[in-house]
């Protein structure tokens, strides 16, 4: 399996699903070598054998995590650590040097977005097995609905044409992919991602300190929306800040906040102050553990406001931290989900009557929050991992339509 | 006629930098101000005491090596309230040199906002309130009456001048900006229109810019600046009888490090200004009682001493900047009722206009300048701790009164 990173060296959302997806898969007995490319432990990790590709520390840090392909620029120098081409060239030569020892046979290649399929194709190349390319995201997503970077763009556009079978995260996933790269719908399979309840520590506790402010605001009756999410152009945040103030104009007893990190955060300060809310919205910047979890338990609604989202786990990670869920069309998760809210993510006159109409309604709160509840709790890795099985059961080598 | 004399005025000031203070320390922790890191670039204390090492105690001890080798070398200092508390706290020493400045009977000590607020353009009475506190506390620390006074910022306008006249003092300072003086000079003294006796003194801005902003830079044409220099554009044959040089008493040391030579240039100006006996310094109060208004001057629009557009826009120009004086202004009933000193405190102290000048977005030329002022790595990042105090202002509030909202 070939991935970018995994938890706790994530920057987000395709960390955690690799690592659930490949557990999932190694508790049915599939053996698994993970390769990452950097250098990290990973303690929480005995169920497969995690390869480190480079000596980097996790790439997160330096800017060249798994979203950041807007930062794509070409290298000049073959084996230049300091730009993701280059990070993934040694990426390649690694895998490369790898597969060299015959001792390391593989059934499957199992790739993980764009930033792996180069050594994916080469891993076909090399091998008899056959290249599973399994988006997450496309470089449409990533930038907001453009084109995005070209280099991210073609090397996607081969990994695609190159590979035996694609799995999408989702229909919409699947729906880009035909669409705007040309590949014909029968090639793609779609295998939702899901939650594991489980992998969330038993003992917490809601404290309701953390967000002492938010906290007392609830206590005067307000209802706090929130979006845990990078600050970037691809979730539709402009949007939300819109909505969000044509909610305030109509109820004022509403508070939202925004917990993550991203290049659109000033504009969204700025924003804010535009509209004349600043008060109302709460920056609480990139947060983890406790921080992170008390950021949905404060939370009432979870809107996510996605222009293009892939799937969309946060979404299922609001819903079992009790909230009722909002969410645009064009995430993944919202076609696996009904006791929800939808819309489109422009339509910020919409998005303000669901808000009002749940921060309103105590009765349609409640039951949103229990029903979506009853929906996520059936979705299961469990379930991903036989459909992967089944898929590379399935799957064997073809020569790539070119 | 009366000898040309140079109106030497330092403006003093330290703010209250608010912390890193996060949304989840709102509600919690109620101290803004004091950095729980010592070691933080943002430390109030040290930064009192970095520009104290820097700027305070070189500076005071030539002025005072000044003032007692030359009787007629004379200046005027605005010391803010944060200031003086400052020092009192962390550098007694300097306070104490700032007083044996004062207590040589040629150091004059203007009036202002004791938070160094803009209060003027949003409420009159918490203006008038920090006036008096600051009068009663110049008095107390150096035992003297102001009479000048000079707004934060320079920001000024006539309604200002018109307040300041009925308020009793007998001159007021602001920036002496061409547009408004066109063909004017501002080395006289004018009557601000509508008032019946206050005079107004004019900045020379171009001189006191020369010093305070383009001594060190070696881009500037006329770098290296010398005082033979500095005097022929102070055309000492002139009949102006002013020049009004006016800036931040941190230009010495500070704004200008003393290896730009500074220190040195100071020294040597103020001994070849006085080489003549046609020539003199004067406090401002000496400016204004030996000169007769040439006319009279009418600034109907507020402008400051800040930035090419010399307005407000510094601090106010923003949406961020505009909301979160709207916000802080909208407190000042249920603040004062509390009767709560620390409450009160904490929040003339986010009053203080440096808060919204790291908020500017301005970032081209006056840009630098702001970079340069701001402990924050953006006014962004400025904005949203700010932001955060409010909201903590606002919860103590509503614990105190027991009701009334927290709005957000």
């Amino acid at each position: 399996m070939l991935g970018w990173e995994l938890p706790p060296h994530n920057s987000g959302g395709l960390g955690v699903a690799c690592y659930h997806l490949a557990k999932a898969l190694s508790l049915q007995g599939t053996s698994i070598d993970f390769i990452v490319p950097y250098s990290a432990t990973h303690d929480s990790i005995d169920f497969m054998k995690v390869h480190n590709a480079t000596n980097l520390s996790p790439l997160h840090k330096n800017g060249m995590g798994a979203y950041e392909s807007s930062k794509l620029i070409a290298d000049k120098l073959d084996g230049d650590l300091s730009t993701i081409r280059g990070v993934q060239r040694r990426y390649v030569s690694f895998v490369e040097a790898h597969l060299d020892d015959k001792a390391n046979h593989y059934d499957a290649i199992h790739a993980h977005d764009w930033l792996t399929m180069e050594a994916g194709m080469r891993a076909k190349e090399l091998t008899d097995a056959p290249l599973i390319v399994h988006v997450h995201s496309t470089e449409f997503d990533r930038a907001g609905g453009n084109s995005g970077n070209p280099i991210a763009h073609e090397i996607e556009q081969q990994g695609l044409l190159m590979a035996d079978r694609i799995i999408a995260v989702s229909e919409v996933t699947k729906a880009i992919i035909i669409s705007k790269y040309d590949i014909p719908a029968d090639k793609i399979e779609v295998v939702y991602n899901a939650i594991d309840v489980n992998s969330f520590d038993e003992t917490y506790q809601y404290d309701g300190r953390t967000y002492a402010y938010l906290e007392s605001l609830r206590q005067e009756g307000y209802t706090v929306i929130s979006a845990i999410t990078r600050l970037t152009v691809q979730k539709g945040l402009s949007h939300l800040l819109r909505g969000f103030a044509k909610a305030v104009s109509k109820y004022d007893k509403l508070a939202l906040l925004l917990a993550g990190d991203g290049e659109q955060k000033n504009e969204l300060i700025e924003m804010a102050a535009k509209l004349g809310i600043s008060d109302k919205i709460f920056f609480a910047g990139f947060v983890r553990g406790k921080q992170w979890r008390d950021a949905y338990s404060v939370s009432d609604v979870f809107v996510m406001s996605s222009v293009s989202e892939p799937f969309g786990l946060t979404a299922l990670e609001a819903a079992h931290h009790g909230t009722a869920l909002i969410l645009t069309y064009t995430s993944g998760v919202a076609e696996v989900l009904d006791s929800v809210f939808k819309y489109d993510f422009w339509d910020e006159d919409r998005l303000a009557d669901q808000i009002v109409g749940i921060a309103t309604s105590p009765a349609l709160k409640k039951t949103m929050t229990e029903d979506v509840m009853n929906e996520y709790s059936k979705l299961s890795w469990d379930d991903v991992a036989v459909q992967l099985n089944d898929l590379y059961s399935r799957t064997r080598r073809k020569g790539a339509i070119v | 006629m009366s000898q040309r004399g140079i109106t030497l005025y330092l403006h003093v000031h330290q703010p209250y930098r608010v912390r890193d203070y996060s949304i989840f320390d709102t509600a919690v922790d109620h101290n803004y101000f004091v950095e729980t890191d010592p070691l933080s670039h943002r430390s109030n204390e040290r930064i009192f005491q970095k520009v104290a090492d820097k700027s305070y105690r070189p500076m005071n001890a030539l002025l005072e090596k000044l003032l007692n080798s030359h009787p007629n070398f004379k200046l005027s200092l605005s010391i803010s309230g944060t200031f003086i508390e400052q020092a009192s706290q962390w550098a007694p020493d300097v306070l104490d040199s700032f007083k044996r400045l004062v207590d040589s009977g040629r150091v004059e000590i203007l009036s202002e906002t004791y938070h160094h607020t803009l209060a003027f353009f949003y409420s009159r009475s918490e203006f008038e309130a920090q006036v008096e506190a600051h009068r009663q506390k110049i008095r107390e620390v150096f035992g003297v009456e102001t009479s000048v006074f000079r707004n934060t910022e320079l920001a000024y306008n006539d309604e200002l001048a018109q307040w300041a006249d009925r308020y009793g003092f007998k001159g007021i300072l602001s920036e002496g900006w061409d547009p408004i003086l066109e063909w004017r000079s501002p080395n006289y003294v004018y009557q601000p229109t509508g008032t019946d006796s206050i005079k107004l003194l004019l900045k020379n801005y171009r001189l006191s810019d020369d010093l305070a902003f383009r001594f060190s830079n070696r881009a500037w044409k006329d770098w290296p600046l010398t005082v033979d220099k500095f005097m022929s554009w102070a055309n000492p044959t002139s009949q102006d009888p002013l020049i009004n040089l006016f800036m931040d008493y941190e230009t010495f040391g500070e704004h200008q490090w003393a290896d730009t030579g500074i220190f040195e240039f100071f020294e040597e100006l103020v001994g070849k200004w006085l080489n003549s006996p046609d020539r003199t310094f004067y406090t401002v109060s000496e400016a204004i009682d030996s000169h007769d208004p040439v006319g009279t001057l009418s600034m109907p629009a507020t402008i400051t001493w800040a930035d090419s557009e010399r307005d407000l826009s510094a601090w106010t120009g923003n949406d961020m900047q505009r909301e979160a004086m709207r916000y802080l202004y909208s407190l000042e009933q249920d603040v004062i009722r509390t009767h709560d000193q620390s409450l009160i405190e904490d929040w003339r102290r986010l009053q203080t206009s440096d808060h919204s000048y790291y908020m500017c977005t301005k970032w081209f030329t006056d840009g630098d300048v702001h970079a340069y002022f701001s402990p924050y790595s953006s006014p962004y990042d400025a904005f949203l701790y700010y932001m955060n105090a409010i909201r903590d202002i606002r919860w103590r509030l509503h614990a105190h009164h027991g009701a009334g909202g927290l709005h957000g």
